[in-house]
């Protein structure tokens, strides 16, 4: 099993994050939320941090989350971001100045062309992923969007990639199904525990 | 019980936990999630008022009959609110009352970041801040029991990052909620003639000669003494970012900003080498603490302007940390905040771009068409600026302005504080041509009721304002209503009411998209037939997001179909995004936009 060897031992004492990037409307807000609902529920001090209001119209989102034993900030400096979480191809070249040489990073192959791209003043950087991989070892690249079609429910890309990322954390899948399903509402609840669990296994 | 909390959801909270069940205020970012959050706890009654000043006046009122208020608003809806506030620091009140202004260092969300600690100063008003969520609920608490001890009013100020930041809390069973309201008449506190107010200033003095006692031993003001090298006095969030860096410095960690503890901070700045005053936008507490006389360091060492992160504290004292990371070097096309897919303002701002008029702006999501490519608005002030601003420019203008100074307002803006100029404009003769763009609900900030919506905070069913009959009785001369999705009208009416003599509104009214409420009807999405498709790039100018530029020479040669001589590329829509508002289909000359079979 090469994943089992990914997964990283939680040290409490040590505060480490999740740095999440992508585009008002894929549920960014919601993933962080339960994120830290796993967190808090295994035992640890978490905080996040987001900005709502109008760079929620269509412009870039970010979420910070920071656990450990006691989190002062709820967000992380630059160059200091464990893990980054790209909803979107191009979202995941904005922050990079936000992590360290190990950092490890998962990207959903998606684009959605902002308006300098639409307008056909700039080139979408298609070549996104390559350029991350340059600098950084560990790229794992999903289609969470086919994984939520496949799961029944395309809103639920934002729970297939907390999937894919619950393969780097230390946390119970039964506190991860536990959350989910206090989150969601009735109806979406199997849709979006089926996203989670084949993003984890992606 | 542990939960994790936003601040704004803690500040309900803990105003429920402490039996507070009044609340009132006008929403904007970062505040408005205080009073939703608190009006759906039970017994509780809510309402939003329509500005900060009705929203102060209506809490003050509550709070003259006894009851406990509270009041909320962002950092900009207390200048509306200026007025009764620096009078009912002289009055108190006889329950309580405490004031939330939720400041926006970095201008996340805001026109201005201007520093709110100010107005505790200038307004005689004692101000706590917390600095994360469990804090946020305790502080609330303590403001209220402030407000009474000392009857005054309290602000609790809250930034951006701790009004939307979450964080664990533990929550509390509710205390009872004691009814204390009556009619008590004493004029000489609440008739703030000169003969009173004279006498209500001196009372002033001596409350804040209190707090300031009380601030000295008050458990919030603490210190935590670890190295004596270095000390930093601090408050709010920036106090988190610090300790995140520099857990080694010591600290006075101050909960309440207005009025200063001056012997605690002359104890503190005993015990440490170096002192460091660390904290957002302006010196508030370092001016302060230099007019002691005490030798401290801060904006000579830390950033006045913009919201802070421990990246920010660490670099103004470490100097600057080089990138560990090589970044690509690759063109990173910006993303910023866009009109949405089927945005009723697009239609309307397509047509204001184009008849080369003055478009006096007003805050709500219509102020994003000032970007490329609609570039439809051409200043924006402060909520209800527009109105006055036209008229005053079109006055100024003389015959240079005739038909060419257009006002554009939203509903809820228009509600919250263009009547009155509205009313300046039809009284002095104006010329302007007002638009309220009415899309029915308060959108920017998240579908919040208004007086014209028909519904009150709580849900109850309202009377519902209606905008035609009341822009004819304050006296403007010709009143029209449009659609914005029907873009010839728009334009035609547009074009008469600039053309016509004396005071014109026009409603451009059509439901927010996103607003469930208005949304009834089935709209086919929209494709483009590139065999009919000219490359004219009409289309592209409403800068709608579904709609994209394809040039030829980024695509496969089979792909590539060309309808006329200089045709350089195509347009696409991406169906899954469009809402089928069919503005697009309007402006495009050669029919290429058609419905998704």
């Amino acid at each position: 099993m090469s994943k089992k060897s990914s997964i990283e031992k939680i040290n409490p004492a040590e505060v480490r994050s999740v740095l999440m990037a992508g585009v008002g409307g894929q549920g960014i807000l919601r993933a962080s939320d339960i994120l830290c609902l796993v967190m808090m529920k295994s035992g640890m001090d978490v905080k996040k941090s987001e900005v709502h209001g109008m760079a929620q119209r269509g412009g870039c989102v970010t979420s910070h989350v920071r656990y450990g034993s006691k989190v002062y900030s709820p967000i992380e400096r630059k160059g200091n971001v464990d893990i980054l979480l790209a909803f979107e191809k191009l979202e995941s070249l904005r922050y990079l100045d936000y992590l360290k040489p190990d950092s490890r990073i998962i990207i959903n192959e998606l684009e959605l062309y902002p308006p300098a791209v639409n307008l056909g003043d700039m080139t979408y950087p298609g070549q996104a992923i390559d350029l991350v991989k340059e600098s950084f070892k560990t790229v794992k690249v999903v289609k969470a969007h086919e994984i939520a079609r496949k799961a029944g429910n395309i809103r639920a890309e934002n729970t297939a990639l907390l999937g894919v990322l619950s393969q780097w954390l230390d946390l119970e899948i039964t506190m991860w199904e536990k959350i989910i399903r206090e989150v969601f509402p009735k109806k979406v609840i199997d849709a979006n525990l089926k996203a989670f669990h084949l993003g984890r296994a992606a | 019980m542990k939960v994790l909390m936003s601040g704004n959801e803690a500040i309900a909270r803990g105003a429920y936990e402490w039996g507070i069940r009044f609340g009132v205020g006008y929403p904007g970012t970062p505040s408005t999630e205080i009073l939703e959050e608190f009006s759906k706890y039970d017994g509780v009654y809510a309402e939003w008022a329509p500005n900060e000043k009705v929203a102060l006046e209506v809490g003050i009122g509550a709070a003259v009959a006894g009851a406990r208020a509270l009041v909320t608003m962002k950092h900009v809806g207390v200048n509306v609110a200026a007025d009764p506030l620096f009078t009912v620091s002289y009055t108190g009140t006889n329950g309580a009352l405490v004031i939330i202004t939720a400041d926006d260092p970095s201008l996340h969300s805001s026109q201005n970041e201007q520093d709110n600690r100010n107005y505790a100063k200038f307004a005689k008003i004692p101000m706590l801040e917390p600095a994360d969520s469990q804090e946020a609920k305790e502080f609330i608490k303590i403001a209220f029991a402030l407000s009474e001890k000392f009857d005054t009013p309290v602000f609790l100020r809250t930034t951006t990052r701790v009004s939307h930041s979450k964080s664990v809390v533990i929550i509390e069973d509710p205390l009872p909620a004691e009814d204390k309201t009556e009619i008590r008449i004493t004029p000489s506190k609440y008739v703030m003639v000169p003969a009173m107010a004279r006498l209500r200033r001196l009372e002033v003095e001596k409350r804040t000669q209190a707090l300031r006692e009380y601030a000295e031993t008050f458990g919030e003001n603490r210190m935590e003494i670890n190295s004596t090298e270095v000390g930093v006095i601090t408050a709010g969030m920036p106090y988190n970012y610090t300790k995140d860096v520099f857990p080694e410095f010591s600290y006075l960690k101050l909960g309440m900003v207005h009025p200063l503890p001056e012997k605690l901070i002359r104890e503190f700045a005993a015990k440490v080498k170096k002192l460091y005053v660390i904290e957002e936008l302006d010196p508030f507490i370092e001016e302060q603490i230099r007019a002691m006389g005490v030798e401290v360091a801060g904006k000579d060492v830390f950033p006045f302007t913009n919201e802070f992160d421990p990246g920010v504290i660490e670099t103004a004292l470490k100097g600057k940390t080089p990138t560990t990371v090589k970044l690509p070097e690759v063109a990173i096309p910006p993303r910023p905040p866009n009109l949405c897919p089927g945005s009723p303002h697009r239609g309307l701002f397509h047509v204001l771009g184009k008849l080369k008029t003055f478009v006096a702006g007003d805050i709500g999501c219509y102020t994003l068409s000032f970007m490329k490519p609609l570039e439809g608005m051409h200043s924006c002030i402060c909520m209800g600026a527009s109105v006055g601003m036209a008229h005053g420019m079109s006055k100024a203008l003389k015959e240079k302005g005739k038909g060419k100074v257009v006002g554009v307002i939203g509903d809820g803006t228009f509600l919250h504080s263009g009547i009155t100029p509205l009313l300046n404009m039809a009284y002095n003769q104006g010329e302007a041509v007002i638009v309220i763009c009415d899309n029915r609900t308060t959108a920017m900030t998240g579908m919040q009721e208004h007086p014209a919506t028909g519904y009150t905070l709580q849900g109850a069913k309202a009377k519902e304002l209606d905008i035609f009959a009341l822009a004819k009785v304050l006296g403007i001369d010709s009143v029209r209503i449009i659609d914005p999705y029907d873009i010839k009208n728009t334009r035609d009416v547009m074009r008469e009411e600039l053309a016509r003599p004396g005071s014109s509104v026009v409603i451009s009214r059509r439901s927010c998209v996103l607003f469930k409420r208005h949304q009834t009807e089935i709209r086919k999405p929209l494709r483009v037939d590139v065999n009919k498709c000219v490359g004219c790039r009409n289309c592209i100018g409403l800068g709608c997001p579904p709609i994209a530029w394809r040039k030829f020479a980024d695509m496969p040669a089979d792909q590539v179909i060309k309808n006329a001589k200089k045709q350089e590329g195509n347009s696409f829509i991406d169906a899954d995004l469009c809402t089928g508002c069919t503005i697009c289909q309007q402006v495009c000359k050669v029919g290429a936009i058609v419905e998704v079979e």
